[in-house]
C-alpha cells in the first residue's frame, strides 16, 4: 500500500485492491469512493491517451495536461498503462487482476468478453473477485446499444418532467446526476459483494446502469404513479419542488431573493403569513388547489425581504430556509463547521481544492491528500510488486 | 428470492430511523438480504406513515411510506418506558448495525448513542444521518430535503440563466445522503470482518449535496470561485458548452449531449452551424448562439424523424419521455424494475426494485411495509426481549 501518511491506517477498507478499467464518470466516482475508504485503486488505461476523462474538460479547466474534472474524479489511485489488444500487456493485466478484490468497468456489452476478460473468463483466474459492469441500459434489451450518457439517459428516464413549472418543457438536473447515483449504487453492491465473499469465499458479478439508477431515483413518485392513475402528473404552475408535493412546499421569490418552505399546514401558513385569503382552502385540498393557494402564498412573500420572513418564521419551526448560491454557501457558518474541503497537490506541484467524502468514520471524514496519477506512472512499481518488473 | 445467497444475509439491522434517510439506507440494505427491524413509536410510528405525498393512499398509510418500507419488520417501543427501553437494549446486543437519525443530542439523552452502545457491543457499526452535520451551527435546522438543497447551491444548476432557482422534483438529498450512508455502513463491515472492531458513520443531508456537486463544485472552486452561469438558453449544464441541452421538436423534445458542432452541422446539413464548426472554444463562449440555431433547426420536424437521421450516425441524443412513454416502451420492460407487493391487508401495489443485481439477480422482496409493531410478539420471543 502507498497510501499517503496523512491517511489513517485503519481505514475500513485497508488491503482491498480495486482495479478501474472504467472511463469518465460513473465507475471512477464509485472507485474513488472506495480509495476515500481505504481501497488500493489502480487504474488500468490505455497507454494513449488513457481514461478518455483526462482530455474532457468543462469550463475549459486543465492541470498539467489533464482536465480538471479527470483530477476531480480520479485522486488517489495508481495508473497502471496496458493496452489490453497486446498480449503481453493483457497477461500482465491477468497477473494483476489475480491479486485484486474488485474490478470496474464501463465498456459497453460485450467489448470485455472480446478482449478476453469476461465475468467467466476472470472468475476462472480469481473466484473471489467481485466483477463489477456498469451500463446505460443493462446489457441486453433493446437500448443496450444506446451511449450510456448522463443527458440522454435522465431524458429517457422521466426525470426531466420534474424540474421547473407546468408550462415549462423538460427541464434536466443541470449535471451528471444518474452518473453519480449509479456511482452509488455500484460502491453499496460492491461492498455488500465483499461482505459475502468474507462468508462464503465467493466472488460474482455485480451490474447496474444508469436507468435502473434513474428508476430508482424516482422511486417515491413512481410509486404513487404506478398505484395511482397512471397519468402523468403535472407540475404546479409556480413553485413546483415535487409534482406530487401539496401546496406550499416549493421556492418563492422575496424582495431581495428566494425562501424555500417545505411541508406547512394550511391553517399555520395563514396565521404565520398573516395571509387570511388562505382559510378559504380545506387542507384536503393543499395538493389540488396548489395553483390557486401558491400564487396567494407568492404574492404575500415578495412584500417582505429574506431575511424579514426568516426572522419570522424560523423561531416557529416552519420549515424553511434561505436560497443560498455557492459564495453564500462558502461564506455560512454551516459550511465551515462540515470541514469538507481538501487540497490536493500532485506530482507536478499543481494544487487543486476538492469535496470529501460525505461520510465520517467515528467522527474523522477519511482524505488521502495524494492527486490523479499521471497516465501510466505507477506502472513500473506495480509490476515489481507482482514479480514482473 | 434465494435464502443463503444474498449478499447480506444473516446481517440484522435494527433501524431507529425515520423519513426517507435513514429508511432508504436500510431499504438498500433489506434489498441485498438483511433483515431490518424498525423500531416505531407504539402513536402513530414513522412519521412517513401519515406523509401524503399524491392522493394515493394504501390500507391508509401513505404510498410513499410503502415504498421505503418494504421488507422490513416493526418493532413498536415506548423509548420513554424504561422496559422498552431494556428490550431495546437487548435486540441490539444481537444486532450488526443501529440508524439512527435523531436531531443531534437527542439520541444521547435517550441513551442509545454511539459510545454507551459500542461499549456493550465493540464490533457494532453504528450509522447516524442529520441534516447538516453533529456540530454544526445548523445542527437544530430541519434537516428537510428541499431545505437542504436551498442551503445547498445546487438549486442554481438546474433550469436557465433568467429562472430563478429550480430545485429538484425528487427528495434527491433525502437519497444521497442515505446511499452514503448504506455505503460507509458497509464498508464498516467489511473492516469489522478483517478487525472485529465496528465503527460510528456520520453523514448528512448538506455533505451529500456538496458530494453530488463534487464535479462542478471543483470547476467552480479551482476557477477563482466564478459563480456557475447557467445557458441562458436550453441549459443543462452550466460548465458545459453547446449543443448539450433539451431542444423542442415538432412534437416534443429532443436531448443532445456533448458533439463536435463540425459533425453536427455536417449530419444535419446545417450550414449556419459551419462557422464555428472548428472553433472549439466558440462552443462555450457562444453556447445560446450555436443553441438558437440549432433549436429553430430541429423544432421542424419531429423527434422520430431526429432520431433516425442522428442515432445512425452515433450522434449523441435521445428522446425526452414523460412516464407512460417510458413505461409503454419495451427496453422498460426489459429492465424488469417493477414488482408487485401485497401487503397483510390484502392491497396490491407495484414498487420500483433494486438498482442493483448481483450475479444477474435483482433484489426482490415480496413482502410489503409493515403495519406498526406488526412483529412485537415474534421479535419478543425470539430475541428474548
Amino acid at each position: 500500500m502507498t497510501a499517503s501518511s496523512k491517511t489513517p491506517a485503519d481505514l475500513p477498507l485497508d488491503g482491498v485492491r480495486v482495479l478501474d478499467f472504467a472511463q469518465f464518470l460513473a465507475g471512477p466516482y464509485a472507485a474513488m469512493r472506495l480509495a476515500d475508504l481505504g481501497a488500493d485503486v489502480i487504474k488500468v488505461e490505455r497507454p494513449k491517451g488513457g481514461d478518455l476523462c483526462r482530455s474532457l474538460a468543462v469550463n475549459d479547466q486543465w492541470l498539467d495536461g489533464d482536465s480538471l474534472l479527470f483530477h476531480s474524479i480520479n485522486r488517489n489511485k495508481r495508473s497502471f498503462a496496458a493496452d489490453l489488444k497486446n498480449p503481453e500487456d493483457l497477461e500482465r493485466v491477468k497477473a494483476l487482476i489475480a491479486t485484486a478484490d474488485v474490478m470496474i468497468h464501463n465498456f459497453r456489452p460485450g467489448v470485455m468478453e472480446r478482449i478476453g476478460l469476461g465475468h467467466e473468463v476472470v472468475a476462472g483466474l480469481n473466484p473471489g473477485l467481485v466483477y463489477a459492469a456498469v451500463s446505460g441500459y443493462g446489457t441486453s434489451g433493446p437500448w443496450r446499444e444506446k451511449p450510456g450518457q448522463d443527458l440522454l439517459a435522465q431524458s429517457l428516464s422521466g426525470i426531466t418532467w420534474l424540474q421547473g413549472n407546468a408550462a415549462d418543457g423538460p427541464v434536466p438536473v443541470g449535471f451528471a446526476l444518474l452518473d453519480i447515483a449509479t456511482a452509488q449504487n455500484l460502491v453499496q453492491g460492491i461492498l455488500a459483494a465483499l461482505l459475502r465473499r468474507g462468508r462464503t469465499g465467493k466472488g460474482g458479478l455485480l451490474e447496474v446502469d444508469l436507468m435502473s439508477s434513474g428508476m430508482d431515483l424516482q422511486f417515491e413518485q413512481l410509486t404513487c404513479f404506478f398505484n395511482g392513475d397512471k397519468r402523468q402528473p403535472a407540475r404546479s404552475e409556480i413553485s413546483n419542488a415535487n409534482v406530487y408535493g401539496a401546496a406550499p412546499y416549493g421556492i418563492y421569490a422575496t424582495r431581495d431573493g428566494h425562501l424555500a418552505v417545505a411541508m406547512t399546514p394550511l391553517a399555520r401558513l395563514a396565521e404565520l403569513f398573516d395571509l387570511p385569503a388562505l382559510r378559504a382552502f380545506d387542507q384536503s385540498e393543499a395538493l389540488k388547489r396548489a395553483n390557486e393557494i401558491k400564487p396567494l402564498l407568492q404574492a404575500r412573500i415578495a412584500e417582505k425581504t429574506t431575511a424579514d420572513w426568516l426572522a419570522v418564521l424560523e423561531p416557529t419551526d416552519v420549515w424553511c430556509a434561505e436560497i443560498l448560491d455557492w459564495p453564500a454557501l462558502a461564506d455560512s457558518a454551516g459550511f465551515a463547521a462540515l470541514d469538507i474541503l481538501q487540497t490536493i497537490r500532485n506530482a507536478a506541484g499543481s494544487e487543486t481544492v476538492m469535496v470529501k467524502s460525505p461520510m465520517r468514520f467515528d467522527g474523522q471524514r477519511p482524505a488521502s491528500a495524494r492527486g490523479a496519477p499521471a497516465l501510466g506512472a505507477d506502472t513500473e512499481t506495480i509490476l515489481n510488486e507482482l514479480g514482473l518488473g | 428470492m434465494t435464502q443463503g445467497h444474498q449478499p447480506l444475509d444473516g446481517l440484522l439491522v435494527v433501524d431507529l430511523s425515520q423519513f426517507l434517510a435513514g429508511p432508504y439506507a436500510s431499504l438498500r440494505l433489506q434489498d441485498m438480504g438483511a433483515r431490518v427491524i424498525k423500531i416505531e413509536r407504539p402513536d402513530g410510528g414513522d412519521l412517513t406513515r401519515n406523509l401524503y405525498f399524491s392522493d394515493t393512499v394504501i390500507d391508509g398509510e401513505s404510498t410513499v411510506f410503502h415504498a421505503i418500507n418494504r421488507g422490513k419488520e416493526s418493532l413498536a417501543l415506548d423509548l420513554k418506558d424504561p422496559t422498552d427501553c431494556a428490550r431495546l437494549k437487548t435486540l441490539i446486543g444481537q444486532a450488526d448495525v443501529v440508524l439512527q437519525n435523531f436531531r443531534p443530542g437527542v439520541i444521547e439523552r435517550l441513551g442509545f448513542d454511539y459510545a454507551t452502545l459500542s461499549a456493550q457491543n465493540p464490533g457494532l457499526v453504528y450509522g447516524s444521518v442529520s441534516g447538516y452535520g453533529p456540530d454544526s451551527p445548523w445542527r437544530d435546522k430541519p434537516g428537510q430535503d428541499l431545505l437542504a438543497q436551498a442551503r445547498s447551491g445546487v438549486m442554481w444548476l438546474n433550469g436557465s440563466a433568467d429562472d430563478g432557482p429550480v430545485p429538484f422534483g425528487l427528495a434527491v438529498a433525502d437519497m444521497m445522503a442515505g446511499a452514503a450512508l448504506a455505503q460507509g455502513v458497509l464498508a464498516a463491515l467489511v473492516g469489522q470482518g478483517r478487525t472485529g472492531r465496528g465503527a460510528h458513520v456520520e453523514t448528512s443531508l448538506l455533505e451529500a449535496m456538496l458530494d453530488l456537486q463534487f464535479e462542478v463544485l471543483a470547476t467552480h472552486m479551482n476557477d477563482g470561485g466564478r459563480p456557475p452561469q447557467r445557458s441562458s438558453f436550453r441549459s443543462a449544464h452550466p460548465a458545459l458548452p453547446a449543443p448539450y441541452g433539451v431542444y423542442p421538436t415538432q412534437d416534443g423534445f429532443l436531448a443532445v449531449a456533448m458533439m463536435p458542432i463540425r459533425q453536427l452541422a455536417e449530419v444535419l446539413d446545417l450550414d449556419a452551424l459551419l462557422p464555428f464548426a472548428d472553433d472549439t472554444r466558440s462552443w462555450f463562449r457562444k453556447r445560446d448562439e450555436i443553441k438558437s440555431i440549432l433549436a429553430a433547426h430541429l423544432a421542424q420536424a419531429p423527434t422520430a424523424h431526429w432520431l433516425s437521421l442522428l442515432e445512425p450516425h452515433g450522434i449523441w441524443v435521445a428522446q425526452v419521455h414523460d412516464w407512460p412513454e417510458l413505461l409503454s416502451n419495451p427496453a422498460f420492460t426489459h429492465l424488469d424494475m417493477v414488482q408487485k407487493v401485497r401487503d397483510a391487508m390484502g392491497a396490491e401495489m407495484r414498487l420500483i426494485r433494486a438498482p442493483i443485481r448481483i450475479n444477474g439477480e435483482r433484489g426482490r422482496s415480496t413482502r410489503a411495509a409493515p403495519e406498526i409493531g406488526r412483529d412485537n410478539a415474534k421479535l419478543i420471543a425470539e430475541f428474548g426481549l
